[in-house]
Order: structure tokens, then sequence, then C-alpha cells
């Protein structure tokens, strides 16, 4: 089967600073993927230049059948990839709802219809409040976003993430600064989500990831430092001295690690 | 009463006492009142501009003026039907917009107040270079007055005016608040809150930011040709830096984004400089800065602050 999104020999530097260093990775359809590794490993960087907020220096990218390489962030939002912020970005003056309706009434086609009132086209307002008994936010809808938990806040990400039905769902250490407890909804929450939508996670909590994913990638100073189903990336020994400290300690007293 | 009906109560009882005025108050008074009413419709467009999408202009004179000297060389030359002038008047607002803000919207922040601003400064220059069709620093004086339909006599009565001139602005500030309500009105409020996230929903952002640049235009243009047919002569200080500020100043103490908040705050802008400004002999810039200052501390959200309703519980 052809993979949803692939990457070729994707580089990203800066200045003479390799921040993410000929990256090649394969995410099946439908699949549970994960990206892990320590920090500076480059996540951060692969993630913006999958979404599209950043330009590679060198490599492809292909979704969907097609090289969406040159194409704008929104370009690709509309081609089918959501995505959710490190630090939850939401629209604080708006409602719970607003929020999520400003992605299903894009995905209808609505965004510029300047005549009928908003809460008047239903179907928006019925997908938007589908996504909110999603993640569990229904009773919320009518408070302003700005008024959330942060764990709230969370939820509410995701829900407009998934409001434009997107065929790739891209998360960005979603579960950063949640309680044990959130993380674990959370993890339920994405678990949940059908074949239709494969997510790419990229994450720091471990136990979310081995609990979630169908396949790992492990990144290590800007590269690919293992691949595999979440057991062989347990097993793997590099990554585990990556994970310790080992291989960090190596870097900082030898000229070349690897 | 319900509290829920009392904010339609009160725009409807404004309304009663604005269709009346022409019946209470004097020529003179109905006279300042009608260019209250097109300044509203000014600063009722760049509120959306501004307030509802997040793009503060400091150069809304350009459009405005643009749409007087539209409406007036139309009376001068070619037709004095009042809505035709209005109509042609928009659209000139509304193409000048559309000219400029190809490259304006694509600015942020501070840059696209400053670009604004030296739009606004460039079309000053040109009216007051352009003698042969503006009349240069002498204006455009003999303007005839409008009639409301074609073959119709003019109207000469103040009264008269101020009701075409209200029912223009009503029309106006109806369409534009249909606009902020609608789909569209949730796509800017988006934009202004967060555009990276609207991007990352799909939304190419430059299009609503144009759009609402547009339609600011083309209020400004409509108000412009309003004011023209009242004062029945324009001159480049129409499209000076002082029409801009006041347009933006009454946004500021009516409270952004509320639309019906920008319109009092015209109001209020256009009567300390007309109706105090002379008995302060010309202190009217001084009692503004003062109204701003308060308006700031005391209503820190404006007009549009302060409930009709009370807020509704959160559940």
């Amino acid at each position: 089967m052809t993979p949803l999104l692939e990457t070729t020999g994707l580089t990203r530097r800066y200045g003479s600073l390799v921040a993410l260093d000929g990256v090649s990775l394969s995410v099946a359809a439908g699949a549970r993927h994960a990206v892990i590794g320590p920090n500076g490993a480059g996540k951060s960087t692969l993630f913006a230049l999958v979404t599209g907020s950043l330009r590679p220096t060198a490599g492809r990218i292909r979704f969907d059948g097609e090289d969406v390489t040159g194409r704008p962030d929104h370009a690709r939002a509309r081609a089918g990839m959501g995505k959710t912020f490190q630090h939850a970005s939401l629209f604080t003056s708006l409602t719970v709802l607003d929020n999520v309706a400003l992605a299903t009434q894009r995905a209808a086609g609505l965004g510029m219809a300047m005549l009928r009132p908003a809460g008047r086209h239903a179907a928006v307002a019925e997908a938007a409040m589908r996504q909110l008994w999603l993640v569990g936010l229904a009773g919320r809808a009518a408070t302003p976003a700005a008024a959330l938990s942060h764990g709230e806040r969370r939820q509410l990400e995701v829900a407009v993430a998934l409001a434009t039905s997107p065929k790739l769902l891209l998360l960005d250490e979603p579960t950063a600064g949640m309680s044990a407890a959130d993380s674990a909804r959370f993890a339920e929450l994405v678990s949940s989500l059908g074949p239709a939508v494969t997510v790419l996670i990229i994450e720091h909590d471990l136990d979310v990831v081995f609990r979630l994913a169908t396949r790992v990638t492990v990144l290590h100073l800007g590269r690919v430092l293992a691949d595999g189903t979440p057991d062989e990336v347990r097993a793997d020994e590099t990554v585990q001295r990556a994970y310790l400290g080992d291989a960090a300690l190596d870097d900082l007293f030898t000229e070349d690690a690897r | 009463m319900s509290t829920a009906r009392r904010p339609r109560a009160v725009a409807g009882g404004a309304l009663v006492v604005l269709a009346l005025v022409p019946l209470l108050v004097s020529a003179n008074v109905a006279d300042m009142l009608t260019r209250v009413l097109a300044f509203a419709l000014l600063a009722v467009g760049l509120d959306l501009l501004a307030g509802v999408g997040g793009l503060p202009s400091l150069g809304q004179a350009a459009p405005f003026g643009v749409g007087a000297y539209t409406a007036a060389l139309l009376g001068k030359h070619v037709t004095t039907v009042g809505p035709v002038q209005l109509v042609a008047a928009a659209a000139a607002g509304a193409g000048l917009a559309a000219a400029v803000g190809w490259l304006l919207v694509r600015s942020r922040g501070t840059y696209f107040l400053m670009l604004t601003l030296a739009v606004g400064e460039i079309v000053h220059e040109l009216a007051d270079r352009w003698e042969g069709v503006t009349g240069g620093t002498n204006g455009l004086a003999g303007v005839p007055p409008i009639t409301l339909y074609p073959g119709g006599a003019p109207v000469r009565l103040a009264g008269v005016l101020y009701w075409y001139v209200l029912a223009a602005a009503l029309a106006g500030a109806g369409a534009l608040w249909v606009v902020s309500r609608s789909a569209f009105g949730r796509t800017l409020r988006g934009v202004r809150d967060n555009e990276e996230r609207m991007r990352s929903l799909g939304y190419r952002t430059f299009l609503p930011r144009y759009a609402v640049f547009c339609i600011a235009g083309a209020a400004a243009g409509a108000a412009g040709s309003l004011w023209a047919a009242q004062a029945r002569f324009v001159s480049p200080a129409d499209l000076g830096f002082e029409v801009s500020a006041l347009a933006l100043l009454a946004v500021v103490i009516g409270g952004r984004g509320s639309l019906w908040g920008a319109a009092l705050g015209a109001a209020v802008v256009v009567l300390v400089r007309e109706a105090l400004s002379p008995q302060l002999g010309g202190r009217g810039p001084l009692v503004l800065g003062l109204v701003f200052v308060a308006a700031v501390y005391l209503l820190p959200r404006g007009f549009a602050g302060i409930r009709l309703r009370r807020p509704r519980s959160i559940a």
C-alpha cells in the first residue's frame, strides 16, 4: 500500500546548524505513527516542515499521492492535513462552539459567505457540536474559549483540528502539561478515531506513545535513529542509549559519535 | 420587560428618536446631525475593518474623500440624483481600496497602520495638486443640491436631506451588520484572533483580509457622498489625516467590534468638534483628547462594554 505521507531526504539548515538531516519517513494510511526523540532531536522542525509552516532546505514531501513540498500551509490543510499546536492555539475571544465552527464552515466552503447569520448554517453548527461531543466539551459550547482550563483547551484544540475531517491528523506534543488522567483520556480519544484518520504524533511522553502507536520513529540529532513497531523500538539498544543519555554524552565529548 | 429584549427595545427607541429629529430641532442642528450620520457610516465601516477584522487603518479618509469628490463631481457635471452618487461613491471607495489593499493587507500590525497612513497622505496630496479635477486647495464649491430621484425637486430642506442621509446610513450600517454576523464575520474574527491557526484550518487568510478592506472602503466612499451631499463643498481637508484619526478615535471610544458602539463614538467626536469647540475658542481637539483618555480609563471596552443584557452565566 502506498503511504499517505512520505518524506524523502528532508533537510532543514539554520546557517551552519542542521536541525533536520535527510529524514525519510513513511506514514502508512490508517497508522498511529509516533515520532519520538530527546530534546533537540528535530521533532518540531519535522512537524513544521510537514505542515508547511517551514520550508525545507532540501528533500521532498509527498502527501496523498501528490508532491506538496512547495505548497503553502493552508493548501496542505485543504488537501487533508489537520494539526494541533504544541501550545494550545485557539480563538480566545470566541466561544467554544465558534472555535470549532470556524473549522466546519471552512470544510463546508462557507468561510466567505456574507449574507446569512453565521448561526443559521445548521449543518456547520451540527458538525461542530458533533466534534464537541466527541471530545467531551458539548456542555461548554457557549463558554468563551478564554475561560477554559488547560486540559479543556487541549480537548478543544483536538476538536478544532478534527473538525476539518482531515485524512492526516498531526499532533505536536498533545499531552504536554496534561495531568496523568487527562493524558489517559486523550490517548483514549485518539485510539477511538476511526481508521479513516491517520495520526502522526510528536510526543515526549513515552507511556502515551507506547499505548497508542502502531509504529514509532526515533529521531536523534536530526536523523532517524530507529524505525519500527513499538516493541522493536523498545528493544533497540541505540534507542535506549539515546534516551539514557549515553549517546548524548558521547556526542558532547567526541568529534563524531556516529 | 425581559432583559433579553432590552437591546432590541433600545435600538427601536433610538430609531424612532432618529427619525423624529427633523421635526424637533432647528435646521442648523439637523445639518450637524446629518454630518454625524455620514461620519457614523465611516466609523462603522472602520470598526468592521479594525474591530472585527483586526486591521486598524489610519487612512480611511482616502476612500471617504474619494467618495466625496466622486459625488461632488457627479453632482456638478453628470447627475444630481443622490442614490446614483451614493452608489458611484461606494464603488469608487471600494475601487481605491481594491487597488491599494492588494498590497496593504499583506502587511501586519504597525506596518499596516503606517502604510495606510502613507496611502492616506498620498491621496491627500493628489487632491491638493490635481487642480483640473479637484480644484486643488480651493476644493470643489457650488455643488448643486441632490435630488432623490431622476427629475425630482432639489433637496434644499435640511430635514429632508437628513432623512435621506439617515436612510442611506442605516442601509449601509445594516449591510455591514449583516456581514459582521455572517460566517464571513466569524472568519474575520478568527483571522483577528489567530491567523496562523486559520491557515492550519485551510483558510487562505489574504482573502478575508482583502475583502473586508474593500468593504470598509465602500462604506467610507458611501459616507463621503453623504458628507458631500450635506456640505455641498469638498476640499482636500476632507481626506486629511484628521478625518482618519477621528474615525479611528470614534471606533476606540465606541468599543471595537460592536459596530453600534462606533456609531455612538462618531456622534461624540462630531458633536464635541462642532458643537463644543466654538464655545471653547477652538479647543475642541483638547476636549477630544480628554474624552479619549476618559474612555480608555472608564470604559476600556468603549460604549459597547456597557451591558444592556446581564452577562449570561457560564454553565
